[in-house]
């Protein structure tokens, strides 16, 4: 990463535990755990806690269908690591990589359904243009999403345009496949607390 | 709408946090960086790119901020600050126009 000190800014214990993720994972610490364990209590601590209400707090929403969002979000915001992680976490989730692939390369042809491609559209409109419309917030609820699903949408959106943000600006390194589909595994079973 | 509660209360707290919590760089440049205005050169190219188009980041625009003085820790916070800022601006645009979508629909 860009910055030394989240590459070798840890205490003894965080690089013990560091090392023993290496062992028992088979895989090196990805950056973005790296990232929320360099000083917790400034932004860590914080944003494991609302990441995990939004991914996987109570919601109408499948954890799938969100995972999906952040995916989305993360290919709006060109975000490499996002991309990888989160589309290999909605892959797994749904059991269906071909559909995660699909929303990615053409929203508008992807096999999803209308409440969710409206959602998604909506959700690349605020994060590339950073406004939307009340009309394009009528769209979508009248393709059938509630207002809380909005709301739910929306915080999953405010999540990933902060990790995709510093995802770029730190310089995460990507993994390989295997340390993608590694690190959803971990995602779907733990989540991100 | 509890759970919804509880999502916008964590999302309050990391934003209070960053804003408020301890840390190395002032509260005041803190909130520059949040509001992605109002910091010289050359920490306004970083924290601007961060904002706006943060894949267009360079090891150039950290070197730059790191030739201008500031520590690791204090850029880190700033470049924090600054992902945490724009988000939350999003966030509140989104939220914003749910509400007049809904008002309008009576």
């Amino acid at each position: 990463m860009r910055l030394e000190i989240l590459n070798r800014g840890y205490g003894p214990g965080t690089k013990v535990l560091f090392a023993l993720i290496r062992v028992f994972s088979g895989h090196p610490v990805p950056d973005a755990a790296r990232l929320v364990f360099y000083r917790p209590g400034f932004y860590g601590d914080g944003a494991k806690k609302f990441t995990h209400e939004a991914m996987r707090g109570p919601s109408a929403w499948s954890v799938a269908d969100r995972e999906l969002m952040a995916a989305f979000v993360s290919k709006v915001n060109e975000s490499a690591f996002c991309v990888g992680a989160h589309a290999a976490t909605a892959g797994q989730a749904y059991q269906d990589r071909a559909k995660v692939q699909a929303v990615l390369a053409d929203l508008e042809s992807a096999p999803v359904e209308d409440g969710l491609r409206a959602t998604l559209r909506m959700l690349g409109k605020l994060t590339r243009d950073g406004m939307v419309s009340a009309g394009d917030m009528r769209e979508v609820l009248s393709a059938g999403v509630s207002r809380q699903q909005v709301r739910d949408a929306l915080a999953v959106c405010a999540a990933f345009n902060t990790t995709d943000r510093l995802a770029d600006a730190f310089g995460f390194e990507l993994l390989s496949p295997e340390g993608f589909e590694a690190g959803a595994k971990y995602l779907l079973k733990r989540g991100y607390r | 709408m509890p759970d919804e509660d509880r999502k916008r209360a964590a999302h309050r707290a990391l934003v209070d946090r960053v804003l408020n919590g301890a840390g190395r760089a002032t509260p005041e440049e803190r909130a520059r960086a949040f509001g992605n205005a109002g910091l010289p050169p050359p920490l306004d190219a970083l924290v601007g790119k961060v904002a706006t188009s943060p894949a267009q980041v360079t090891d150039a625009d950290f070197a730059a901020a790191r030739a201008s003085g500031c520590s690791e820790d204090q850029i880190f916070e700033l470049v924090v600050s600054a992902a945490v800022g724009q988000s939350a601006r999003l966030y509140e645009a989104g939220l914003a126009a749910l509400a007049e979508a809904i008002g309008e629909a009576g």
